[in-house]
């Protein structure tokens, strides 16, 4: 087997017993990088200088009789986490050329955890989609077909897990920015409970909701980079203060018992035949496994996408407050300076513009109560279906997307239409609990379909080990993309 | 819900967004699009509804008011457009 093909868990056995060292690990990933990210486009920048140096140390340290959790294992990470020396632009014009003078809390730990860091990923412009299109750069392709997208707005995070481009890869999930594109990639991808993971240095778009989410190609991969990630951080005010249990040590793979909600609001019209019918079948797969499958009901789902559109923006509309081209970024010039911001700004996409002018008006004087004040209400709705589904099951099962991976350009002029795809990861963002997506099943034309798992609150070990669960019963994890296969 | 050019148009003001002819009358039209769909939430009863602003609410947050160590004051002005005696130099404000 290839270097590439190795999953994250099979390196880390193998540089600990000493076949694979990752130099060699690096250097394989850094040529196939070359070779085929032309195509698939899923990084913005690769610091393989850093990256080998890292490498290199890490063989060190080993040889040392060192061994931390990810030692010397190659990742990659969305260019909305800060990492020092190293460009991170958000995908957007408007941070082009800033360079963090610190790193985010995440990559702090990915360093102390001893990880190899390979580049910097692609995502839609301050994570505002669910395609990578709106990236001001470029536009990733997904590895299953390169005229499809990959899903967003991690997008090139997910691509570069599923192409082989990295052995995991560190995304944010706003509204489902993990989740959709593991999907539309035939990856597992976890969105952790709120304050699980710090925001320190996450460029925010909307606080309230922006969370830190790892990419595995198996449930066991992301686990270990979740692992590995997650904990207290004091310096972002909204993390929790809780201990991070042993998440490796729960795959036990025993779902005996385990108690699996079905929504039945989340198969609507408007879902794929073929997403609804996989999604069905792994449920009744989770059933041979014994879990117990109990119909429930999440009543106001309905409302969960205008919500979303209403206090995201909102939220948006004041964090983006802080790009002026006084302190970083580009400045564009103006008779003076109101103009010079308002020209600054011009450099912000489309997207990101659209949902500044919905959030400001939303907040507006006269306006906030109808808008931004109501879905802050019936957020409570939201967030109490879900708390009175956990008194009935232990964990929910649904689609991830109603669609598999659409094709480049053909949401790009309809904005209902792109916020569509996120309408069945939308409601956890809004509400306190946790969610992953892995891979169920292809359409007929090849491409992934993704179950979703929600859990309650800091329940993290039970969807993990559900999911770990259904993917060893299953070999969906194992069929790879053609991507570059030479 | 119909939004009119003279609303886009202070909208764009308040967020301090320079906008092109085209983009107003682009944004006018999805906005509006968009706020017609959110006219769903009109359809429930949300008297005595609490409004939730976080998922998981934390009160009260403090650490010791002790000094800790900030950044140089180079990185802080490595980002910066432009500088002048280690501070951002900004156009003039007041006439």
């Amino acid at each position: 087997m290839k270097l590439t093909e190795l999953t994250l868990t099979q390196l880390r056995d193998g540089l600990r017993q000493g076949s694979i060292t990752s130099v060699e690990a690096t250097q394989a990933m850094l040529a196939r990088i070359v070779d085929v990210d032309n195509d698939i486009r899923s990084y913005l920048t690769i610091t393989d200088e850093m990256a080998l140096e890292q490498a290199a140390s890490a063989d060190a340290r080993r040889a040392q009789g060192e061994d931390t959790p990810l030692l010397g294992v190659p990742i990659a990470v969305k260019d909305i986490i800060a990492t020092q020396g190293v460009p991170t632009t958000a995908g957007s014009k408007i941070l082009d050329g800033f360079i963090p003078p610190y790193d985010a809390f995440v990559v702090d730990q990915l360093k102390a955890a001893g990880a190899v860091i390979l580049g910097k990923t692609n995502t839609d412009e301050f994570a505002m989609g669910s395609s990578t299109e709106n990236s001001a750069f470029v536009t990733t392709s997904n590895p299953w077909d390169t005229e499809r997208v990959p899903g967003g707005s991690s997008g090139g995070s997910a691509a570069a897990v599923a192409a082989r481009l990295a052995f995991a890869a560190l995304g944010t999930d706003t509204g489902g920015s993990v989740r959709q594109p593991a999907s539309f990639c035939g990856v597992v991808g976890l969105r952790p409970t709120y304050g699980r993971m710090s925001r320190w240095g996450v460029v925010a778009f909307a606080s309230s909701l922006d969370q830190v989410g790892p990419f595995g190609r198996t449930v066991a991969d992301c686990t270990a980079l979740f692992q590995a990630t997650a904990g207290y951080d004091r310096r972002d005010s909204t993390s929790l203060d809780v201990p991070v249990p042993d998440f490796e040590a729960v795959l036990t793979g025993d779902i005996r018992g385990l108690r699996v909600g079905v929504p039945k609001e989340y198969f609507i019209s408007g879902i794929e035949p073929e997403v609804e019918a996989a999604v069905r079948a792994a449920i009744a797969q989770m059933e041979q496994l014994g879990a117990e499958i109990v119909e429930i009901s999440l009543p106001h789902t309905r409302y969960a996408l205008p919500v979303y559109y209403l206090i995201a923006p909102a939220e948006a509309s004041a964090n983006l407050a802080r790009y002026d081209g006084i302190r970083y970024g580009p400045r564009v010039d103006g008779e003076n300076m109101i103009e010079s911001v308002k020209r600054t700004r011009s450099l912000f996409g489309p997207e990101v513009k659209r949902r500044i002018m919905l959030g400001t008006y939303a907040l507006s004087t006269g306006y906030y109560d109808e808008y931004y004040g109501r879905a802050l209400k019936v957020r409570t709705l939201i967030k109490q279906d879900f708390v009175e589904a956990f008194k009935q099951v232990d964990i929910i099962a649904t689609p991830t997307s109603p669609t598999t991976a659409f094709k480049i350009g053909d949401r790009a002029d309809d904005p209902l239409g792109m916020y569509l795809a996120d309408i069945f990861t939308l409601s956890l963002n809004l509400s306190a609990g946790c969610g992953l997506s892995l891979p169920c099943g292809f359409d007929s034309q090849g491409l992934p379909i993704g179950l979703q798992l929600i859990g309650d609150t800091l329940q993290e070990a039970k969807i993990l080990n559900a999911a770990h669960a259904y993917e060893q019963s299953t070999a969906w994890h194992q069929q790879l993309p053609l991507t570059g296969a030479s | 819900m119909s939004l009119t050019l003279a609303d886009v148009e202070k909208i764009a003001d308040l967020a301090r967004l320079e906008l092109t002819d085209e983009e107003k009358s682009q944004y006018r039209k999805q906005l509006s699009a968009i706020l017609d769909y959110a006219a769903v939430l009109d359809e429930l009863d949300l008297t005595d509804v609490v409004p939730t602003a976080h998922a998981v609410t934390r009160r009260n947050i403090m650490r010791e008011d002790v000094m800790e160590p900030s950044l140089p004051i180079e990185d802080v002005l490595h980002n910066a457009p432009q500088e002048a005696q280690d501070q951002f130099l900004i156009q003039a404000v007041l006439d």
